[in-house]
């Protein structure tokens, strides 16, 4: 029975991962890539290790894991928004494809400006 | 444990997909996104590893890179978001 279970958990997780493969190659720029490669392989990833917990079953397997899960899944947001709000800072017209409302427009300055001094943006 | 085998087959197909974005990637960001997603594929991977030569140090392994993985992302946005291109 919890052969099954685990096995379900690592499948799930295993195809997360290649969705989030294929959205990277194809999706069509950068924020939708950051966006997809987040979603997907941070619930991949924490499926993958649920599945592996429960197919090792003992209590260290239990706790590591598990700790691993927790880390995962408050992460995998807070990177996937890091990654993004780099990838319009660097390049703001590499992200026009998708971005159809820009919140951003007025907060940042423009690229090759440098910050101005005492601002919170960096 | 063929199931097994098949997952670790398709973390590697994931993994080939990143490096191919990373080689294609127009922006550095994409490249940092691309290697994201290789660093979760070989994290998945050393999971499965557990799983098939009953390893249990691997636990640690998995553990460490998942911290690891997400300071390096902070560390690269930081970077990228400075606009050095």
């Amino acid at each position: 029975m919890s052969d099954v279970v685990g096995n379900a958990f690592i499948v799930l997780g295993v195809l997360l991962i290649v969705i989030a493969g294929v959205a990277v190659l194809r999706l069509p720029d950068v924020l939708a890539r950051a966006n997809a490669a987040a979603k997907a392989s941070g619930l991949g990833l924490a499926s993958i290790f649920l599945g592996a917990a429960i197919h090792i079953g003992t209590t260290d397997a239990y706790v590591k894991l598990g700790l691993a899960i927790v880390i995962q899944f408050v992460s995998a947001p807070v990177a996937g928004h890091v990654l993004g709000r780099a990838a319009y800072r660097s390049s703001p017209e590499e992200t026009s494809a998708t971005l159809t409302h820009d919140d951003l427009a007025g907060e940042l300055p423009p690229r090759g400006t440098p910050p101005a001094s005492g601002t919170a943006h960096r | 444990m063929t199931l097994v085998d098949l997952a670790l087959a398709g973390l590697g197909l994931a993994f080939a997909m990143g490096l191919l974005r990373v080689a294609l990637g127009p922006t550095v960001a994409d490249r940092a996104v691309a290697t994201d997603l290789c660093l979760f594929s070989v994290i998945g991977a050393v999971t499965l590893t557990v799983l098939r030569t009953d390893a249990a140090q691997f636990e640690d392994v998995v553990l460490v890179a998942t911290m690891l993985g997400f300071l390096a992302t902070i560390a690269l946005g930081a970077l990228i978001g400075k606009g050095g291109e």
